[in-house]
């Protein structure tokens, strides 16, 4: 095995076209598991600690660029203002120690469908930047996932930052597992309010071989919450429109049976995740997002 | 490989270090301190915890290249570190010496004898290996380094923490002695005792 220390962004490129097979190590909290348990033995580790940009965020108009390294610790203390999904996901992360190294960057190259970063991507929409010493490019984040454990990144392709839209709306995270702390999810759910667009967008974990949304049950809700006149109302979600909502949710699973649960019950638990988040959601937008838009701006 | 860095403020290095060895194998293996536990191998159970430029996290899951030119903070160097961040260091003689940490050993009060229980007459616990053991929050002690060295770390960043503050930082860390009513009493007490020391 070869350690290779990139000092540079522009170094870690370069050995990353030289050598594909090289797995990239930044928390660790993934990989050295796997070279710990003899599961791997990569050719070429690729160390990217000792590059700076990796661990800093920029706050845009529209965006947060985050860089891939930036701790899940440091989320959730700096960025709960812009990303308050991601903050959510981020304190369901394990433990301080591992919330201390690992990052989205991480989750993203592992792609497991249990990452706890997914839903709330997906529910807020972003878009992963993945660069090689052939050129940058943003990967939609409804593209990026692409088979358990596999996503859409070239082998010559690192995951530099990843761009997530700002909040402009009310944002939730759920997860079930066995106790509050150091655990994989047995299924988890994210869950946006778009105010602005008039739109919800979710995001469902570990209930499927990949991260996916419940596309059909956001359909179905922004029609809903459209037709009723919802948004301007600001009034309590009908629960039948909840009910119908949350099937759907549970509609858009494709779960398995495995040792932290059953297919049925992620089913039936992605469900109640849909439906609670909805509602807390809602609360908040009634509260503060209603009048915020009435006046034109965002929540 | 070798892997230089700083452990218990000294510097110190580590040679044929296998390139995909964790940090844990080598301050336990490659530098003989044993102190950090090695238990899971996955990050699950915390008591391989350390200081890696001051933030705690599993030795286990940092690749040991990746502690190159980083300082590094054990248990066997806690005591000192803790004394030093009370009265700062101005002697130039901070940190731990190798062999000094590698016999270290906990030379505190007992509670009930009020005897000595070191068999090293230097080691004076830091305020949190005092409460734990006056607290009676150790009984087989394997998880008890990684407990002290988050603990530690929670205190110095809150230093009047909640119930709730203590089990967050204390989340990563398993006793399986199932010691945690006595380990939350032990923090509570170093946190008492820090506040009324200021």
């Amino acid at each position: 095995m070869d350690f290779l220390r990139p000092a540079s962004w522009e170094e870690a490129l370069a050995a990353k076209a030289e050598h594909p097979t090289a797995v990239p190590i930044a928390g660790g909290t993934d990989v050295m598991v796997e070279i710990n348990f003899d599961h791997r033995r990569p050719e070429y580790l690729l160390d990217l600690t000792r590059i700076g940009e990796l661990g800093d965020w920029e706050v845009g108009e529209e965006t947060v660029r985050l860089g891939a390294s930036v701790p899940y610790t440091t989320i959730m203390e700096r960025l709960r203002g812009e990303l308050p999904g991601l903050a959510l996901a981020s304190h369901t992360v394990a433990s301080p120690q591992i919330r201390n190294r690992g990052g989205v960057g991480g989750n993203l190259g592992t792609a497991s469908p249990a990452g706890d970063a997914h839903p709330a991507l997906l529910a807020a929409g972003a878009e992963v930047e993945a660069e090689s010493v052939r050129g940058s490019r943003l990967i939609p984040i409804d593209e990026f996932y692409t088979g358990v454990k596999r996503n859409a990144l070239a082998p010559d392709e690192l995951i530099r930052a990843v761009h997530i839209k700002k909040a402009d709306g009310p944002q939730q995270f759920s997860k079930v597992g066995t106790r509050n702390a150091m655990v994989i999810a047995v299924c988890a759910f994210g869950l946006a309010l778009h105010p602005e667009t008039r739109t919800v967008r979710t995001g469902i974990g570990s209930a499927a071989p990949t991260p996916v949304r419940a596309k059909d049950a956001e359909e179905f809700l922004n029609a809903a919450l459209d037709e009723g006149g919802f948004w301007d109302s600001g009034k309590i979600i009908t629960p039948s429109v909840a009910r119908q909502f949350a099937d759907l949710c549970s509609a858009a699973c494709n779960p398995i049976d495995d040792v932290r649960g059953t297919a049925g019950y992620r089913r039936h638990a992605v469900g109640v995740m849909a439906r609670r988040t909805l509602t807390w959601t809602w609360e908040s937008y009634r509260a503060t997002g209603r009048d915020a838009h009435e006046m034109g701006g965002a929540a | 490989m070798r892997v230089s860095f700083t452990v218990n403020g000294r510097p110190q290095e580590a040679d044929d270090v296998w390139e995909g060895e964790s940090l844990l194998y080598v301050l336990r293996e490659r530098l003989g301190l044993p102190g950090s536990k090695n238990a899971c191998e996955q990050g699950e159970c915390g008591s391989c915890t350390v200081r890696l430029d001051g933030v705690p996290v599993c030795a286990c899951l940092v690749a040991a290249g990746q502690a190159e030119g980083r300082e590094v903070v054990t248990v066997e160097g806690l005591a000192d570190y803790a004394k030093q961040r009370a009265e700062g260091c101005g002697t130039g003689s901070c940190g731990t010496p190798l062999d000094e940490a590698r016999r270290w050993a906990a030379g505190g009060t007992h509670s009930r004898t009020g005897e000595g229980t070191g068999t090293v007459p230097r080691a004076t616990l830091s305020p949190i290996q005092q409460a734990f053991i006056d607290a009676g929050a150790v009984q087989c002690g394997f998880c008890t380094p990684g407990l002290l060295v988050a603990a530690d770390e929670m205190l110095e960043r809150t230093p009047n923490p909640s119930d709730e503050d203590i089990r967050e930082a204390l989340s990563g860390n398993l006793c399986r002695c199932t010691g945690y009513e006595k380990i939350m009493d032990a923090v509570r007490l170093a946190a008492a005792r820090q506040s009324e020391a200021v």
